[in-house]
């Protein structure tokens, strides 16, 4: 039996296959203006690397932002939950999730048995979400996969007076002007993203393991400054893309559901 | 007697220049550069608009971000007490000033003798400052001085559901897309920045009158936008972007009455 979970996000679409006991295959496309050509397309993606026909697809969750618009789900769930699934069966011993992706953060507890206890999110200021990284590496005219690379080449980080992302933009031209370095730039920009991710991480009683999924935990040098601010060693996802975490859960979560009717 | 006053904010400099107490002229100059020389073109300005050049002023007081860098200053004084003197001076019955500039926002409680009681301010986060106002009135490509105009055109209030600048920016370009009135959107915009502010005064009461001053005070817009959320009436006096430098002046020419009679 094959299920698919299918997670819209502000930025990206994702879809999983999942056929209960390994992950078949996935996609990751930019997000559409109408979600459900994205979700379409990422589902057909996926499909063609499974070779595996979409009337195949015995159930599929739909999770993220625009999870009411996946023209194909049974059903949908949120992203909490789909986070927490996928974290937990990547990694049992994982109690605190970390997600940042386009334009919001996450922070959840998870208890013994996978299930969430606490969660705090940020999805009404930019600084401390994927937007800020996307913003800046536009004032600094760098891909936003090449920030990371770029900070750890730094070696003294600016200081940006104020998390705010505006702000922040106004610093970073003035230091561009200057001629300060763009790596050190970076490595500052980096560096205020943590501070803001910690803000909201000490919001919640912090239990390892912790891990960090969701886009931004691409970037490692976020994740090495989140690092030191926490004072310990966060769990980078090795085997699945940290960016597929919340499909993954659905598509986990679609799987009970199905075993569960039968 | 000739006083001046200078206020060297972030984005415009401006000087109003006494004689005794009556105001000989006011002065708005962009700042671009260094405070320093936003100084010197402010001075330059002053005595091409007043025919008063520095020889002439007697005291001159200096306030605002850039209040160290103003040659021939004899003086110099915090925003606030500034505007709490110019507030007073102009209408002795005004008890709260709400201050709406480029870059940030105060609300300020005086008593009758324009002692400061209460303080707050918001430089922290863009989304509470005329910055809103910019950045959006960027993506609806229509000056800022438009904004007052086009808000009359309105015929109803878009609820943005965004508070951050930047997440607001998308909003607004997504309502453009879908074909909104522009005047509604406008209204939105008004009421999103009215609520920011709104929500800064109400942290520390507000008591009448209340004075609305800073450049966004000139956008008749924004008044009523923020008379509606605070459900009072505003105070707006046709020197209102100038308040702390007219504050500035009034106390050069305090000091020197001061010394004249001792």
């Amino acid at each position: 039996m094959i299920v698919a979970g299918c997670d819209i996000g502000s930025l990206t679409t994702k879809v999983v296959l999942y056929d209960g006991k390994k992950l078949l295959a996935s996609s990751i496309i930019k997000s559409k203006p109408k979600p459900e050509e994205g979700a379409h397309e990422a589902l057909e993606q996926a499909c063609a690397i499974a070779t595996v026909n979409q009337a195949d697809i015995a159930y599929c969750v739909g999770t993220g932002y625009g999870r009411k618009r996946v023209p194909f789900a049974n059903d949908v769930v949120s992203e909490i939950s789909c986070h927490s699934k996928g974290a937990f069966y990547l990694y049992p011993n994982v109690r605190t999730i970390i997600d940042i992706g386009g334009q919001d953060c996450k922070v959840i507890s998870l208890n013994d048995r996978g299930e969430v206890d606490r969660f705090v999110t940020n999805d009404k200021c930019a600084a401390g979400t994927g937007r800020f990284l996307e913003v800046m590496a536009k004032v600094l005219k760098v891909e936003l996969q090449e920030l990371s690379n770029m900070a750890k080449k730094g070696n003294e980080a600016i200081t940006l007076a104020s998390a705010c992302t505006v702000w922040a933009q106004a610093d970073v031209i003035k230091y561009l002007n200057e001629g300060i370095s763009k790596e050190n730039i970076a490595l500052g920009v980096c560096k205020s993203m943590a501070k803001r991710v910690g803000v909201l991480v000490n919001q919640v009683n912090i239990k390892r393991d912790v891990c960090i999924t969701g886009g931004v935990a691409k970037n490692t040098a976020v994740v090495k400054e989140l690092e030191h601010l926490l004072g310990l060693t966060i769990l980078k996802m090795t085997n699945v893309d940290p960016q597929l975490n919340g499909a993954l859960g659905a598509a986990l979560l679609a799987h009970e559901k199905v075993r569960r009717q039968q | 007697m000739i006083t001046a006053g200078f206020d060297i904010g972030s984005t415009t400099a401006k000087a109003v220049v006494l004689d005794s107490d009556s105001i000989l002229g006011k002065v708005i100059v962009p700042v671009e550069g260094s405070p320093k020389d936003a100084a010197e073109v402010l001075l330059e300005a002053v005595a091409k608009q007043t025919g008063i050049d520095h020889n002439m002023i007697e005291a001159l007081c200096g306030t605002g971000y850039g209040q160290k860098n103003i040659p021939y200053a004899t003086m110099m004084e915090s925003e606030i007490v500034c505007h709490a003197k110019a507030a007073l001076h102009l209408d002795k019955d005004v008890r709260t000033i709400i201050d709406i500039g480029g870059q940030d926002a105060k609300v300020c409680r005086i008593d009758a003798f324009g002692n400061v009681q209460r303080f707050v301010y918001n430089d922290k986060c863009a989304s509470g400052t005329g910055r809103f106002l910019e950045i959006t009135a960027d993506v609806l490509e229509v000056p800022i001085e438009q904004l007052a105009q086009l808000d009359t055109q309105g015929t109803k209030e878009i609820a943005l559901s965004n508070q951050c600048v930047v997440f607001a920016e998308s909003e607004v370009i997504s309502l453009i897309n879908s074909g909104e009135h522009m005047g509604n959107i406008v209204k939105g915009l008004h009421r999103a920045l009215a609520s920011r502010v709104a929500s800064l005064a109400l942290g520390i009461g507000i008591e009448q009158r209340i004075a609305f001053t800073g450049g966004v005070a000139r956008n008749a817009g924004m008044v009523k936008a923020l008379e509606g959320v605070l459900k009072t009436t505003l105070v707006v006096h046709e020197y209102c972007q100038v308040m702390g430098a007219l504050g500035a002046a009034l106390l050069a020419r305090e000091k020197v009455m001061n010394r004249v009679a001792s």
